[in-house]
């Protein structure tokens, strides 16, 4: 298929523009995410800044003085027609491929006690056992649909909503590093040290920031996820593992 | 041998023009609030536009000159001293070994931008210098200034060293300053440009009536992350669900409580907010030098005159380049 079909383009602001592909989230929506994700970073076209990945929309930045001043799109028209002109045809020169494999990150966590002071709320709050909730959720694959809110935040699909919780009426004033959550149907990992108001069922030893490196974060969007329980003495002594991919 | 941080005041940070490439992982871009401010400030000096200066919030931050140095300061007017005397804005200053500058108190606008010919020394993290506080990096050891730090400059470029030399041999050559209402407003009521944001059509007709009609108070919970505004509640017709997605500096979203954020210069990458409306970027540098307790009324216009404000908002600041580059008289300077 086309990649340019069903596509909607709507500006953001006066220098970012948005590239709709569908509703809701599924992997075949994510697949055309990662399609045009790709197609605009292998062709810049001149004044393009960056593109931010979503759950079924891409976000393109560009500099509207490079694009005016630019060849591209057609003469005198204003850089937001001129982007989205070399935008819709690029992708309509683009067919929808499988993007290559995934990556699986295996992610160690120590679940419950003080590095996930709420195991035993989610698993009360279910009628199950702590050791239930970390089985349920060590024993799928996550897919990373899109990282923000914090550097290398991964916003995660595929939680068994058997262990999906509302989240604290209070949110903690600070949430260590690592920690692994759940909102809602949602899991997710805090990069940083924040406020937040996720149930914190364990906590990682791997380091999800990485400014030191390129790119700087241990995930990026398209990755599966795995979390594997290890023990406090585990955590400990690999504290200063990045990670057990 | 460098500037050394006498008082840091209410909050003093190392920036440039952001850190962008990397929104996709989660890292904010960040940067100067008021950026056109922070590139003119670069320019008086002859570094390039972009490069790392200060940016000085409100009041009391207070330096200290360890050698001769060439700097311009920018921005909101915060009443800056040099050995106690009132020094002017926008142009370029030599300042003699030994000199204090000190901000005082912010009597219009809310940040200065302190540029230092050649640049400040700080390693650029992800290629930019730019302070990222929440995650320690960039600017000076990814933090604030605090009392005692001292930082060093780079070598002066060219323009630089000409302009600091001429100033020494002759301390009232250029005696203009760059005529900066072209690019930043300095009031404490503002009616500010906006696009319509991509839930627009989601709000109420009431509420949207309220938006373009009455004053918004930016509330003292506001801060470079965003500017949360107090005023008439603004609702959607009706609850929807809304996944969470890229996010920009300008974006008005709406929580809730119908009370609208204005995300600012450190805003996080993604967001789930509904969006009414987007503020045009020939606005933000006026924006930006808001403060607390400041009234802002929306304007709307239309994409086309949002891109063509920010085209002709450039075309000044070339004029001004050029006029600085030929140090002639251009009717940029007063």
């Amino acid at each position: 298929m086309n990649l340019k079909e069903n596509v909607q383009i709507r500006p953001l602001s006066d220098s970012a523009l948005v590239i709709h592909v569908g509703d809701g989230i599924s992997e075949a929506i994510h697949n055309k995410v990662k399609n045009i994700l790709n197609l605009l970073e292998s062709n810049p076209f001149e004044g393009f800044i960056e593109v931010v990945p979503a759950y079924n929309n891409v976000t393109v930045y560009y500099n509207p003085i490079e694009v005016y001043f630019s060849n591209i799109g057609k003469e005198g028209e204003m850089p937001y027609e001129k982007v989205k002109e070399t935008i819709l045809s690029l992708m309509n020169q683009s067919h929808i491929v499988e993007t290559t494999k995934e990556r699986v990150v295996k992610i160690p966590v120590v679940y419950g006690g003080e590095m996930g002071p709420d195991l035993e709320f989610v698993a009360s709050y279910h009628g199950l056992t702590p050791n239930e909730v970390i089985k349920i959720h060590s024993s799928v694959e996550y897919l990373v649909y899109m990282i923000g809110f914090a550097p290398g935040f991964p916003f995660m699909g595929g939680m068994d909503k058997q262990i999906a919780t509302p989240r604290k009426e209070t949110p903690r004033l600070s949430i260590a590093p690592g920690s692994v959550g759940i909102a809602g149907n949602q899991t997710g990992i805090y990069p940083l040290e924040t406020p937040g108001g996720w149930q914190i069922i364990g906590r990682t030893p791997s380091r999800l920031f990485l400014p030191e490196q390129s790119p700087p974060t241990l995930l990026q969007p398209g990755d599966r996820i795995q979390f594997v329980p290890i023990s406090l003495e585990e955590y400990k002594s690999d504290w200063e593992m990045k990670t057990w991919a | 041998m460098g500037i050394k941080v006498l008082q840091p005041g209410m909050l003093a940070t190392i920036q440039d023009l952001g850190r962008y490439g990397l929104q996709k992982f989660g890292v904010i871009v960040g940067g100067a609030m008021d950026s056109i401010s922070l590139r003119i400030a670069n320019l008086l000096v002859g570094n390039s536009e972009g490069e790392g200066a200060l940016e000085v919030t409100l009041y009391g931050t207070t330096l200290l000159f360890e050698t001769d140095e060439l700097i311009a300061i920018t921005g909101g007017n915060l009443q800056p001293t040099i050995d106690g005397k009132e020094t002017p804005m926008w142009r370029p200053l030599l300042i003699q070994k030994g000199s204090v500058l000190k901000f005082n108190t912010a009597i219009s606008g809310c940040r200065a931008y302190v540029s230092f010919s050649g640049g400040i020394q700080v390693p650029k993290v992800m290629s930019s210098k730019s302070t990222y506080i929440r995650a320690g990096i960039g600017g000076f050891q990814g933090r604030k200034l605090l009392k005692n730090d001292v930082f060093e400059l780079d070598r002066r470029s060219e323009l630089g060293e000409e302009l600091f030399k001429q100033l020494k041999r002759e301390p009232t050559y250029l005696p203009w300053s760059a005529d900066y209402t072209s690019f930043v407003t300095l009031k404490k009521t503002q009616t500010i440009r906006f696009i319509r944001g991509s839930e627009y059509e989601h709000f109420d007709e009431d509420s949207l009536k309220k938006f373009l009609s009455t004053p918004y108070t930016i509330t003292t919970h506001s801060d470079r992350m965003g500017y949360r505004l107090d005023g008439e509640a603004i609702q959607l017709k009706e609850p929807f669900e809304l996944l969470s997605e890229g996010v920009t500096f300008g974006t008005i979203q709406v929580p809730s409580n119908g009370q609208p954020i204005i995300l600012m210069a450190d805003r996080q990458t993604t967001g789930g907010y509904p969006k009414i409306a987007q503020v045009i970027s020939a606005d933000l540098p006026s924006l930006a030098q808001m403060q607390a307790n400041g009234r802002v009324y929306f304007k709307e216009v239309t994409l086309e005159e949002a891109q063509l404000a920010l085209i002709q908002q450039e075309r000044k600041r070339n004029e001004l380049a050029m006029g600085l580059r030929f140090k002639r008289g251009y009717s940029i300077f007063r």
